[in-house]
């Protein structure tokens, strides 16, 4: 896909602008599949973004009165940012309990965490009816303190710089910067530690939105506990995307990745995959105590109960013991049906908190529309474009120049 | 493991950065308690279902007036265009009507849900919305127990629609339009107080007209919209909701916030020193 270049570029020599300028310009091929499927898609997805601005959210979004939250929300927002939740896994254990093993994938899991920020966060510009007035809870006087989505809408934003911080010297070796990249790596445990606190507080923040739907959201997924599942359950969701992500990127970029990282990348699986089982351990006991709290036995009996069932022991229950066994027999391949398994059980889990169990006795059900739908992929291929852009100029999968040392 | 000087600007700077952001987070779902707002007495048993408080209520906010009787199905949502409705019921005492509106809860889980205090609960009673502050984002609509606040979600300058109370005429000493176009006297304004002595007056004095029953007096921690009725609010279309104030169900989460803004940040720093190798001086 890009011209093998093993040691980080830099502009020695070279203006900055026009080593810029020359960075700017696409490598590799540009008939790839990913391509020709994805560009007629954000095409067609910048389109209908015009047009929902020119005629209203109600010209291109099945939502209605009683559903005012649909996909845009419920999976570009809060499972996105589940997905996300890797990053700050993984920053706690390289930076804060020293796990030197998982050091060569958190630039990537960094980098990805930062992207998924931008454009899913982003995305919920596209869901705003009055974009015009984002700025009021950031300056002015016009701040709802009392409100959990004022919490989660700042720590959003802060993270975002946060993780710029974590990655920045990437950034810094990319352009040949040295001094800028001592002062930049320096910031690096500050910004990390800043980042997993507020990590911790909106995965759960995106959780505890939900706490005033209390009538509103099927018995079964509604409890005061969603916060603390939510943070949870984000714990083994990210892990679970760093290892499909990472099997994928391991492919694409082959080239760029050191013989040293490739080995040791069964090993760091293999760890992955035992801390998911933990954790969806853990989820899985305080899901059953939740149910049992709440005492909806006769629920289970019902479609909705199947439904919940499902979730549960296939989505949550069952990759938890692939993890499990995968990591006894040290087989890779079923690390990575757990990971498929557990990112549809995410996937399952948020949409039927925000979406499918939202006023699931409502007389007009919310099923989002096609241009919904394309508009969230505009948004996941734009970020793989980015993604790839970044990855195929940086130092992020390979290794950083001789003169940072170490990353 | 002792602290340096690199390291206890670090631990001082993050304990700052904590303290700054707790503050900011730390105001809380506020008890509205004392403060005795002003509100409507709806009493079905009066209610003729003239539907004239749609007309008024069309006319006073400038939306379309609603059509003659006979288009019109007997339960109706309120909508972007239609602030209030007025919905019939067949009950166990025969036709019932019961008007559907904004209830002004004294804690609005709409204005504690909004982010940008465009939801706002004034002094005098009504919660209001306030387009200037408003970005569209709708979590109100998720958080209201009754389902009030509507979007117009084919606009390119969407508004939210709902019942004011009749705001900028309370402001210049009137009453809501429709109270004071009732035919029937079904709508009584008064304060919260004079609303619940009232109802209890009718009650008692008519005990086998009403059910001994005030809806709003507890709901969703009070709320300034009161209702009478015949017949039990079940046949009414009134949702059976918690007694307790909505914004209290986030009020744990918020206040766990600024213990974990200053606690996680020490507790990383310190797991982070200990972990270091041995062989590593705590510089670098």
């Amino acid at each position: 896909m890009s011209e093998n270049n093993p040691i980080a570029i830099d502009n020695d020599g070279k203006p900055i602008w026009k080593f810029l300028w020359s960075e700017l310009k696409p490598k590799g091929k540009i008939f790839t599949p990913f391509n020709v499927i994805s560009v007629p898609i954000i095409l067609l997805g910048l389109t209908l973004i015009v047009i929902r601005f020119w005629k209203g959210l109600g010209s291109v979004t099945n939502l209605t009165q009683e559903v005012p939250w649909g996909l845009w929300i419920g999976f570009d927002v809060v499972t996105g940012v589940a997905f996300a939740g890797g990053a700050y896994v993984l920053t706690f254990m390289v930076y804060i309990l020293n796990m030197k093993k998982y050091k060569s994938i958190v630039r990537v899991t960094v980098l990805n965490g930062f992207l998924a920020y931008v454009f899913y966060a982003g995305a919920l510009l596209l869901d705003l009816g009055r974009p015009w007035n984002v700025i009021n809870p950031i300056i002015g006087n016009n701040f709802g303190v009392n409100s959990v989505l004022f919490l989660v809408a700042w720590h959003f934003l802060l993270y975002m710089i946060a993780q710029l911080i974590e990655f920045s010297p990437a950034i810094a070796e990319w352009l040949g910067a040295k001094r800028i990249h001592k002062i930049l790596s320096g910031m690096t445990i500050a910004a990390v530690i800043f980042g997993i606190t507020l990590s911790t507080l909106h995965q759960s923040g995106l959780g505890a939105l939900y706490l005033m739907a209390k009538e509103k959201i099927h018995p079964l997924w509604y409890s005061e506990f969603i916060p603390i599942m939510f943070f949870v359950s984000s714990i083994f969701a990210g892990l679970s995307m760093v290892i499909f992500e990472g099997s994928i990127s391991h492919n694409v970029f082959q080239k760029q990745i050191s013989e040293k990282d490739h080995k040791a990348r069964t090993g760091i699986i293999l760890g992955l995959s035992k801390i998911c089982a933990g954790t969806m351990f853990a989820y899985f006991f305080l899901q059953v105590l939740v149910f049992i709290h709440n005492r909806h036995w006769d629920l289970l009996n019902t479609p909705m109960g199947y439904w919940y069932l499902l979730e549960m022991f296939g989505f949550v229950l069952l990759p938890m013991m692939l993890f499990y066994f995968s990591y006894r027999r040290n087989n890779i391949m079923l690390v990575r049906v757990a990971a498929i398994l557990t990112i549809l059980g995410i996937i399952l889990n948020r949409l039927n908190v925000t979406v499918i169990g939202f006023r699931w006795d409502a007389a007009i059900h919310y099923i989002p529309s096609w241009m919904e739908v394309v508009v969230t992929l505009t948004v996941l291929f734009t970020e793989i474009w980015i993604f790839r852009w970044v990855i195929n100029r940086m130092p992020v999968l390979r290794d950083s120049p001789s003169w940072a040392g170490k990353h | 493991m002792s602290i340096n000087r690199r390291g206890f600007f670090k631990v001082l700077g993050l304990t700052g950065a904590a303290l700054v952001i707790g503050r900011e987070m730390k105001a809380a779902p506020g008890g509205n308690g004392d403060i005795d707002f002003r509100g409507v007495l709806y009493d079905s048993a009066r209610c003729k279902g003239c539907r004239g408080c749609e007309y008024d209520c069309a006319e006073a906010n400038g939306l379309p007036l609603p059509g003659p009787a006979k288009d019109i199905p007997p339960i109706r949502h309120t909508s972007e265009t239609k602030r209030t409705v007025v919905n019939e019921y067949k009950t166990s005492k025969g036709t019932v009507f019961i008007k559907m509106q904004c209830m002004h809860c004294s804690e609005p889980a709409c204005a504690s849900a909004c982010l940008t205090q465009a939801m706002h609960k004034t002094k005098a009673g009504p919660v209001i919305w306030r387009g200037e502050k408003c970005m569209g984002c709708r979590y109100c609509m998720i958080s209201c127990p009754f389902d009030i606040p509507k979007f117009e979600y084919h606009s390119s300058n969407p508004k939210i629609q709902k019942c004011d109370m009749c705001y900028n005429r309370l402001k210049t000493g009137e009453i809501p339009a429709c109270v004071a176009n009732c035919p029937n006297d079904a709508l009584f304004y008064g304060t919260r107080r004079q609303l619940i002595k009232e109802a209890r007056k009718r009650i008692v004095e008519n005990p086998k007209l009403y059910v001994d029953y005030l809806y709003g007096e507890h709901e969703a921690g009070g709320t300034c919209w009161m209702y009478l009725s015949p017949v039990p609010f079940k046949e009414l279309g009134m949702k059976e909701i918690q007694k307790a104030s909505y914004p209290a169900l986030t009020k744990g989460f918020l206040y766990s916030v600024p213990s974990i803004f200053v606690l996680f940040p020490a507790l990383l720093l310190g797991i982070h020193q200990a972990t270091k190798k041995d062989n590593q001086t705590p510089e670098e």
